[in-house]
């Protein structure tokens, strides 16, 4: 009893439409194990995005509308694992240690901003990262790489759809990957990694600084009098999402297979913080709980919606109408409710 | 027939949640009359404005008993609204005009002259006519002339100087039709000297032109300058109503603060040779903190060591702004030495590593992390400031961090479920003894707290009080401010006066009621001049 009522009648109903649709996909004659499997690869690479919300949240700043300064940074490791022609683990790990410190730098320089914007850093945060996406769509065409894996043929700039396929495409799902006669396949790897990755989190969250942010975004002139230094909190909590999300887009992309450049990461923020939302999670309240039940139920949802919303609707758009609407239903929903308990 | 009285209230009574407010208030005031009504902050001042204007948190609360009669009429009034087109005109402490429409736009506002045009005759709309500028910068003119302020009414609002402001709120009353009664809620608070006496000059033609004026003020000396009749309330009493010519300033003060006797006095309280004896622990040169609504304007002050010190004045006059100020939770300046050392005041991690405690005055605001449980709250400041309650690897230590929480929720007898129990979900005093377990855990030497009764029930006032005394015969320096002057002088062994911002002096508990009351509304020295001369 006491279980169902900590999670909330909103997800009751979805946990119970999302039970259904794997019903409804089974009578329906659909693949089930390779739907399962979808899934499970679609929350894996996700899931990193979606915990780059909550140290924006914990630290008051609300959620990450900008992540896709975070992502940009990710993407920019990755084509410089390219560039430099580093493959396989090493590619991975390259474009990470190429990512971090630039999504610090960006986090810093955004965090200062943030804290002269006190009030309405949600709406700031879109614009910012509708910009940033914008500006790399220039950098994109001017920074001077040379790798033909990445250039067009023939004119100036990378292309739009990067592969990395002789890189680090699929490097942590086939790592200690269980498959299935069926098709049905654990991507262990995978799996790991974003566990390894919240668990850290977690016990960031219980350190003294991980506590101090909390109380920052709890409770700002508490934590005042409690002799915090509250920009610097704040500061710090858009680090660690930025961060977050540029680690997330790294993930996201050796799973996909393809970095994609240009307006891509326009629309990246949107999932995440619907994911986290569908878990939960308020602009003022987040955990880690809420990332993983969020992430579950939002790509799942995702993954098994669009087969059998096409097996009953002929026309390939009407799937794909459907996840923008329960999407962004959803974090209009969310924001609704406001600080409501 | 013109009535006898424009305003009467009868037998008013009040009562919040069955804490009786007001004990039958009565109150008669004759056109042309100038009525003042004195009291200390919550003695029921403001509640009984709120009655005469029928505001909405009365009725929420469950109405009240008595009668309000305007001009001769029995009111009920459900609103403000009602109550002002009966001829009954407030003017604001806080200053409610729009700073960049003229001085005859905002005395006009909402009630301006239109002469009609084609469109809206067209679509009959009256809210679509012109302004008739002449006519209403005419009529504005007419009011300030009434007030004797020479200024063209077509200045804007927002270069005026605060007492012209002060004028053009009034301007805006006196310019309604038919105005009977004018309500001054404390108008000189914000007002240099010279404009004050303006103001009461003003006060007193519109009297002249038969207007009733209710003028609700805490500076006695313009009680005693204008008004016919003085109200004295004191914890919702009704005191007394008598003649101004019959009372001086010094009985009013005295009957303004009263003996209240409702909390057993400290025993142990030192004398004067003992306080003088004792080492100072801290030391305040010239002390300003620029706190919104309760600035300090520069303020010299020694505690001594395990003294209880008060800090006692009204509401906004700065007494709030002390602690915060040394806290470093609003910018100061000056000098402050913790035994010796010059304190970093902008830096209230380091004051609080040296062992200084604050229980802030806005215990939702400030003071808790609402939806944190009591022994995160409790913890929390210690854990940050002094690197307390962590494992070795640097985790939180939730053992450790339970034990010393229901240590404390006994010490405290803190009502609760268990020490996991979210803060929003205790009652006030609960709330208040968590605030002060916090503080205790930073192990302080000197402790200030704020308002450490308001808002709390009767039975958790008096532990809090008493763990107070207790803890300042254990050696802890306690610096309390409170509204409640009756509370200091049971527990305290000094108490500071502030007024307007400045120290005004340091009294024993044991002083006269008089000199409380004189210093709290800042005539101590002015009145003390005045008997030498004599």
């Amino acid at each position: 009893m006491n279980a169902i009522k900590r999670l909330g009648l909103p997800r009751i109903i979805i946990i119970i439409f999302f039970m259904s649709l794997w019903v409804v996909a089974g009578v329906n004659g659909l693949h089930v194990p390779g739907l399962m499997k979808d899934s499970l690869v679609r929350i894996g690479m996700n899931v990193v995005m979606v915990l780059a919300m909550v140290p924006a949240i914990r630290s008051g700043i609300g959620l990450n509308f900008a992540l896709p300064i975070g992502i940009i940074c990710g993407i920019l490791g990755g084509v410089m694992a390219i560039e430099f022609e580093m493959v396989g683990l090493w590619g991975f790990i390259y474009a990470m240690i190429i990512a971090i410190p630039i999504s610090v730098a960006f986090g810093w320089i955004y965090g200062v901003m943030l804290n002269k914007i006190k009030g309405s850093e949600m709406l700031v945060s879109t614009y910012v990262g509708f910009s940033i996406v914008s500006l790399f769509c220039i950098a994109w065409i001017v920074l001077p790489f040379a790798s033909d894996e990445m250039r067009w043929p023939i004119g100036e700039g990378l292309r739009t759809v990067v592969s990395l396929e002789s890189t680090f495409g699929g490097i942590l799902n086939k790592f200690w990957a269980v498959e299935f006669s069926n098709g049905f396949v654990i991507p262990t790897g995978l799996l790991l990694f974003g566990a390894f990755i919240c668990f850290v989190y977690y016990v960031f969250s219980n350190t003294r600084v991980g506590i101090a942010m909390k109380t920052v975004g709890d409770n700002p002139k508490f934590a005042a009098a409690t002799g915090l230094n509250v920009d610097r909190y704040r500061i710090l909590g858009t680090i660690l999402s930025t961060v977050l999300g540029a680690i997330g887009m790294v993930v996201y992309a050796q799973s996909f297979g393809y970095i994609q450049l240009y307006t891509a990461p326009l629309m990246m923020a949107f999932p995440a913080v619907a994911a986290i939302l569908i878990g939960g999670a308020t602009a003022k309240k987040a955990n880690i709980s809420f990332v993983i039940i969020g992430t579950i139920l939002f790509q799942g949802l995702l993954t098994i919606s669009l087969p059998v919303a096409s097996s009953f609707f002929d026309g390939g758009n009407i799937s794909e109408v459907i996840r923008m609407i329960v999407q962004n239903g959803i974090i209009l929903y969310a924001l609704a409710q406001g600080g409501g308990e | 027939m013109q009535n006898e009285y424009v305003l009467q209230m009868k037998n008013i009574q009040k009562e919040y949640y069955g804490n009786k407010v007001l004990k039958g208030v009565n109150l008669n005031i004759k056109p042309g009359e100038i009525h003042a009504i004195v009291g200390e902050n919550g003695a029921g001042k403001s509640t009984f404005m709120n009655i005469l204007f029928g505001m909405r948190v009365i009725h929420d609360t469950g109405g009240f008993e008595g009668e309000v009669i305007i001009d001769g009429e029995k009111v009920v009034a459900k609103s403000s609204e009602e109550i002002m087109q009966l001829g009954v005109g407030m003017v604001h402490q806080e200053f409610m005009l729009i700073p960049d429409f003229t001085i005859a736009e905002n005395i006009k506002l909402n009630r301006e002259i239109t002469i009609p045009n084609p469109v809206s005759k067209a679509f009959r709309k009256e809210s679509l006519e012109f302004l008739n500028k002449k006519q209403m910068n005419g009529e504005a003119k007419e009011a300030l002339d009434l007030l004797g302020m020479n200024i063209k009414e077509t200045t804007k609002v927002a270069i005026l100087p605060i007492g012209h402001k002060q004028f053009v709120e009034i301007a805006r009353e006196v310019d309604k039709k038919g105005i009977k009664l004018l309500v001054f809620d404390e108008p000189t608070a914000v007002l240099t000297e010279s404009e004050a006496d303006n103001l009461l000059a003003a006060m007193k033609r519109l009297a002249d032109k038969g207007i009733g004026i209710l003028f609700i003020t805490h500076r006695l000396d313009e009680v005693k300058a204008v008004t016919d009749n003085v109200t004295i309330i004191r914890d919702g009493e009704h005191i007394k109503t008598v003649p101004t010519t019959d009372v001086t300033v010094e009985e009013i003060a005295g009957l303004m603060v009263g003996r209240k006797i409702s909390i057993t006095q400290n025993e142990d309280m030192l004398t004067h040779d003992e306080l003088d004896k004792l080492e100072t622990v801290l030391e305040i040169n010239d002390f300003k903190v620029k706190m919104p609504g309760e600035e300090v304007k520069g303020i010299s002050l020694e505690v001594k060591k395990g003294e209880i010190l008060g800090i006692a004045g009204l509401a906004g006059h700065g007494k709030i702004g002390i602690a915060n100020g040394i806290m470093g939770l609003h910018s100061a300046t000056g000098e402050v030495k913790f035994k010796g050392e010059a304190l970093e005041i902008s830096n209230t991690k380091t004051t609080l590593a040296k062992h200084i405690a604050f229980v802030s005055e806005d215990r939702k605001g400030v003071g808790l992390l609402l939806d944190g449980s009591i022994e995160d709250n409790i913890m929390i400041t210690s854990m940050q400031v002094k690197h307390q309650f962590l494992t070795k690897l640097g985790l939180i230590d939730t053992a450790k961090i339970r034990s010393h929480a229901n240590s404390m929720i006994e010490q405290l007898d803190i009502r609760c479920t268990d020490s996991k129990q979210a803060t929003r979900r205790l009652s006030g005093g609960n709330q208040q003894k968590v605030c002060l377990a916090r503080a205790l855990t930073l192990e302080p030497e000197l402790l200030f707290v704020s308002e450490p009764t308001r808002g709390i029930d009767i039975g958790a006032k008096k532990l809090v009080l008493d763990y107070l005394t207790k803890l300042a015969s254990n050696g802890t320096t306690v610096v309390v401010t409170s509204s409640e002057l009756a509370e200091l002088r049971s527990v305290c062994d000094r108490i500071a006066i502030i007024a307007e911002g400045r120290l005004e002096g340091v009294l024993l508990p044991s002083a006269e009621d008089v000199e409380f009351g004189l210093m709290m509304s800042g005539e101590y020295h002015k009145y003390k001049k005045k008997k030498e001369a004599n």
